[in-house]
């Protein structure tokens, strides 16, 4: 860019920062101006918000809230690892510690904030922590390894984070708190006893109404406990201080800006710093203009916004904003909205509390019956719904508003029922009338869409189930029908086909096709879309239903897709693969040579797959009985690679080898695999056991994964390679055999139940209302009380299985199937050829080729029709 | 499913350039699903048949792989007309006329077939 080019230099890169980029380019101000972002982290901003989602397992990549593409395209020059280090105003120069000077028109300070340290003796010794970036956690999950207890100062919402991330770490845990109560600035006495108790019992100690007066440490200087005001001692090996943050002003302060009393860069109602028009502070550096730092992160982006606009010209102001708040603390919820302490002259609580559930619920109403704020501790379900009628007059009395369900009179006071002016997601301030707007004039069907068009629910997601209610709502009031139908034969989705499968034990394809289906489909012959669905589902349940547990028994063999068919995996030349089942991984040198053996003579190309197991590619459709008479020979059985099931466990060697190992993760996924071997599922199912924390068998990349630890396993769910990857969530923690296996059990069956045809468990979880959090109450708390029936179902399953493969090679009718022409049964079908390569073969391809079919109708999952 | 007795000794067959050529016993012919049978000339043919007994024979060949694989592919009925999907990459043939469904430019070709 030319000298002329005026110069905006933001320094500091956190979320707020990144906002104000993405607000300037939004204004075509990147195209206009050089824009030079100073970073003092050695990476680009990411999501301090969920920075503790990093111990169940988010990567710093995941966090990542940074599109370098956005930064490349907008030729943003990004420099990370570079801190500023002075500003001289006179000359308009920013210094950064490379010696790199800049030039600057207009300077943005988003340095964001300090963790506060109390200045207690020993407090930087080894052992301390703070607990504010990526590195930070680093460094505590590093030192955690050689740790059995830790203790958090600080019991405001970063600590409680903090204290459990610790007990994730197999840590025992102390809270700190100064305050009289947990998170005293958000609830009140109450909120913070309903608080307490559930902390209590997750295993985390509590010590309130005490300060921490030294650190104490051993001779070789690290920490080895601390000492507090009521003069008890705590033993702890390390120390994560949490106790509030201080705004980061001190490059403000070295220029001469001024800076509030308690710190922060005073600003007025456009961001701009009072003493210098060509400065700009956004974030939580900030002293707003009503006097206040506000240390969440929604004030600091609409701060952003109001800084790009300002620059740009545009007329925008930042007078002050919501303090609302709803966290998901250690799996307690937690909200604060409006007035939540009640002090507006005149306002009466309404609250409910029930100490024994944990729930505390307190709504402040004005003396017109205004709804003011309100605190909710235990069950914040409502609270995207209050926080909107905040402000006004709710259409229903207050305490029907609070009551749980069944007592007096719950209102069930949905989304429908607000104004168009209401905020749904507050991160955005996107309100209810945008959503609206999404739905009926840009045409968006879907929440996915909605958030794409609006950026509602993108910030910290606790909007995103009214989201859903409001777009469906719009939809069905625009007369927009939805067919969440299965295919064109069937108008139940999957899971309402399961459940009428299962109620009315419908065992037949056809009676369902011709009693259930959509009326132009019933007597026909389906399609290739349900008739495998449904082959699915009545495998699944095929004990509770009365049905053959074999696939190819009587009509079942029609509805199979060819790999089903022929339990084989058809390759692109016609050919197909094999792989015996290898549980966990571990096999014996007899099998290994017998495989070898059987590739060698058939002339099978042999690959190790990702499942650690052996697939043998080329065979020929008359070939399979053949091979398998001689796999089951020697005591291998069906792997299923080729079904929508329980494809393999994989494992790490675990305690029994490595010195690593906690646990003996090679018998759990044997144990695991046999168990489950043979579960038609709507997706392929994939698991793995990690024997420690190192997961090498990377079980977060599976299904359902399960990782070792001192006191048993962690139990992982929904994690997924591939395509669209994700890591898996934590499910349940320190689990017994037993109680892993259970779990396992009831999840599983619940996927079944409930999924969609193709959907892998991580879509599943994304898409089922409520997600995570929905099926840890299923299938942990069993709040539908179904889980003994899932469990019954489970039983059943593994009761009847048979190895398929055995059954076939025993049974002479379905044998006859297996071959290449039925009026020619044992000649090769002349399209299958292969030609070597490296030592083996592959398939000679016939030169045929008119072009695919669009690839978005190929992939799995996407077929609706 | 309605299997008709009488239905066992019949032979499937195909016409091939005015002759009539033996496929199979009926019998083999599970509904909803096909078979393949390779012709004198070498070609190959997909055999099915529908849960009415209706039987339909087209190329077995997979015009977008290349691969013989159509016989193995699944059976539907798509706007009250019987098709095959084929098992490699999905796509949908019209078994009456040889059409496929999500290509209007491609056609496998067809053969008469009737029972004797």
């Amino acid at each position: 860019m030319s000298k002329d080019t005026p110069t905006i230099v933001l320094v500091g890169h956190g979320m707020v920062g990144q906002r104000f980029l993405e607000a300037l380019a939004e204004r075509g101000m990147t195209a206009t101006h050089r824009v030079v972002v100073l970073c003092e982290e050695p990476r680009p901003a990411y999501d301090r918000v969920q920075l503790t989602s990093y111990f169940s397992g988010k990567t710093p990549e995941d966090l990542s809230m940074t599109d370098l593409r956005f930064i490349e395209d907008h030729g943003i020059e990004l420099r990370v690892g570079d801190p500023a280090e002075t500003i001289d105003r006179e000359a308009r120069q920013v210094t950064a510690r490379s010696g790199l000077v800049v030039d600057y028109d207009v300077l943005v300070l988003a340095t964001g904030s300090y963790p506060f340290v109390p200045p207690v003796p020993n407090k930087d010794a080894e052992g301390c922590f703070v607990y504010r970036t990526i590195e930070d956690l680093l460094a505590i999950e590093e030192y955690a390894k050689n740790a059995t207890t830790g203790a958090v100062v600080g019991g405001g919402l970063l600590g409680l984070e903090a204290a459990g991330a610790l007990k994730g770490l197999g840590l025992t845990s102390h809270i700190v708190e100064f305050a009289p109560r947990l998170m005293p600035v958000q609830v009140d006495e109450g909120g913070g006893a309903a608080l307490l108790r559930t902390i209590e019992e997750m295993g985390l100690s509590v010590h309130t109404g005490v300060g921490t007066q030294e650190i104490v440490v051993g001779e070789d200087g690290a920490v080895t406990g601390m000492k507090l005001s009521d003069g008890s001692e705590l033993a702890t090996d390390m120390v994560v201080f949490s106790a509030g943050v201080r705004p980061r002003d001190q490059l403000a302060r070295d220029c001469g800006l001024t800076v509030g009393e308690r710190g922060g860069i005073a600003v007025d109602e456009q961001c701009r710093t009072v003493n210098d028009p060509h400065v700009f502070a956004i974030g939580e550096c900030a002293l707003a203009a009503d006097g206040r730092v506000y240390g969440l992160v929604a004030p600091g982006y609409e701060q952003a916004e109001t800084a790009a606009a300002t620059i740009a010209a545009d007329e925008a102001a930042f007078t002050g904003a919501d303090l609302s708040t709803k966290l998901k603390l250690l799996g307690v919820d937690v909200a604060s909205f409006g007035d939540a302490h009640g002090t507006a002259e005149d306002c009466l609580d309404v609250v409910y509390s029930d100490s024994r559930a944990g729930l505390y619920k307190k709504l402040v109403i004005g003396r017109d019956g205004t709804l003011l704020g309100g605190i909710l501790v235990g069950d914040a379900e409502a609270y995207g719904t209050l926080k909107a009628f905040t402000g006004s007059v709710p259409p229903v009395a207050p305490e029907a508003l609070v009551l749980p369900a069944g007592a007096g009179a719950p209102a069930q006071l949905g989304p429908s029922a607000l104004p168009d002016d209401a905020i749904i997601c507050s991160c955005h301030n996107v309100s209810k009338g945008a959503i609206r707007g999404a739905v009926t004039d840009h045409q968006c069907t879907t929440v996915p869409e909605v958030k794409k068009c609006t950026k509602a629910g993108t910030g910290c997601g606790s909007c995103v189930k009214v989201l859903g209610q409001l777009v469906n709502a719009e939809l069905e009031a625009g007369g927009i029908e939805v067919d969440k139908g299965l295919c064109g034969c069937f108008a139940q989705t999957r899971e309402e086909l399961y459940e009428i499968v299962l109620a009315l034990r419908i065992n037949s394809y056809q009676e369902l096709l011709d009693r259930h289906g959509r009326e132009e489909a019933r007597g026909g012959d389906g399609c290739e879309i349900c008739k495998p669905a449904v082959g699915s589902i009545i495998a699944s349940l095929a004990p509770a239903i009365g049905a053959s547990g074999y696939v190819l028994d009587g009509e079942q063999a029609a509805l199979q897709d060819t790999n089903d068919h022929f339990l084989a995996n058809l390759q692109k030349n016609g050919s197909y693969s094999v792989v015996p089942r290898i549980p966990g991984g571990e096999i014996a040198p007899e099998k290994l040579i017998v495989i070898g053996e059987i590739a060698r003579d058939f002339g099978l190309y042999t690959k190790i797959t990702g499942g650690q197991r052996i697939d043998m590619f080329g065979a020929r459709v008359e070939q399979l009985p053949l091979i398998w008479a001689r796999l089951v020979d020697a005591g291998f059985e069906s792997g299923h690679a080729y079904g929508k099931s329980l494809r393999t466990v994989k494992s790490c060697v675990g305690q029994t080898w490595c010195r690593y190992g906690v646990q003996d993760s090679v018998r759990m996924a044997i144990d695991l695999e046999l168990r489950y071997r043979g579960l038609r599922s709507p997706h392929k199912l994939k698991s793995a056991v990690s024997g420690c924390q190192r997961e090498c068998a990377e079980a977060q990349s599976k299904d359902f994964g399960v990782i070792a630890t001192a006191n048993g396993w962690n139990l992982y769910v929904g994690g997924n390679g591939g395509a669209t990857p994700r890591h898996a969530d934590l499910l349940a923690q320190d689990l017994s055999d037993a109680e892993l296996v259970r779990l396992i059990d009831r999840f599983l069956m619940f996927y079944i139940r409930t999924a969609d045809r193709l959907e892998r468990t991580s879509t599943w979880l994304e898409r089922i209302p409520g997600g995570l959090e929905h099926v840890r109450d299923v299938v942990v708390h069993d709040s539908l009380g179904i889980c003994d029936e899932l469990e019954k179902l489970m039983q059943a399953h593994i009761a009847h299985y048979r190895d398929e493969w055995a059954e076939t090679i025993n049974d002479p009718e379905k044998l006859s199937r297996f071959v290449s022409f039925v009026n020619a049964p044992d000649t090769p079908d002349p399209v299958v050829a292969f030609v070597p390569e490296r030592d083996q073969m592959k398939p000679d391809l016939p030169l045929l080729s008119i072009g695919m079919r669009p690839a978005e109708d190929v992939l799995e999952g996407s077929a609706q029709r | 499913m309605t299997l008709a007795p009488e239905t066992t000794d019949l032979k499937v067959e195909l016409a091939l350039e005015g002759d009539w050529f033996t496929v199979c016993d009926l019998s083999m012919l599970l509904p909803g699903r096909g078979v393949a049978a390779l012709l004198p000339d070498g070609r190959q043919a997909a055999v099915f048949r529908d849960r009415t007994g209706e039987l339909f024979a087209i190329d077995n060949r997979d015009p977008f792989t290349g691969a013989a694989v159509l016989s193995r592919g699944l059976t539907g009925t798509h706007q009250g007309r019987p098709f095959v999907a084929s098992p490699l990459l999905k796509q949908r043939f019209d078994l009456a006329s040889g059409q496929c469904l999500d290509d209007e430019e491609v056609q496998v070709a067809t053969y008469k077939v009737r029972t004797a």
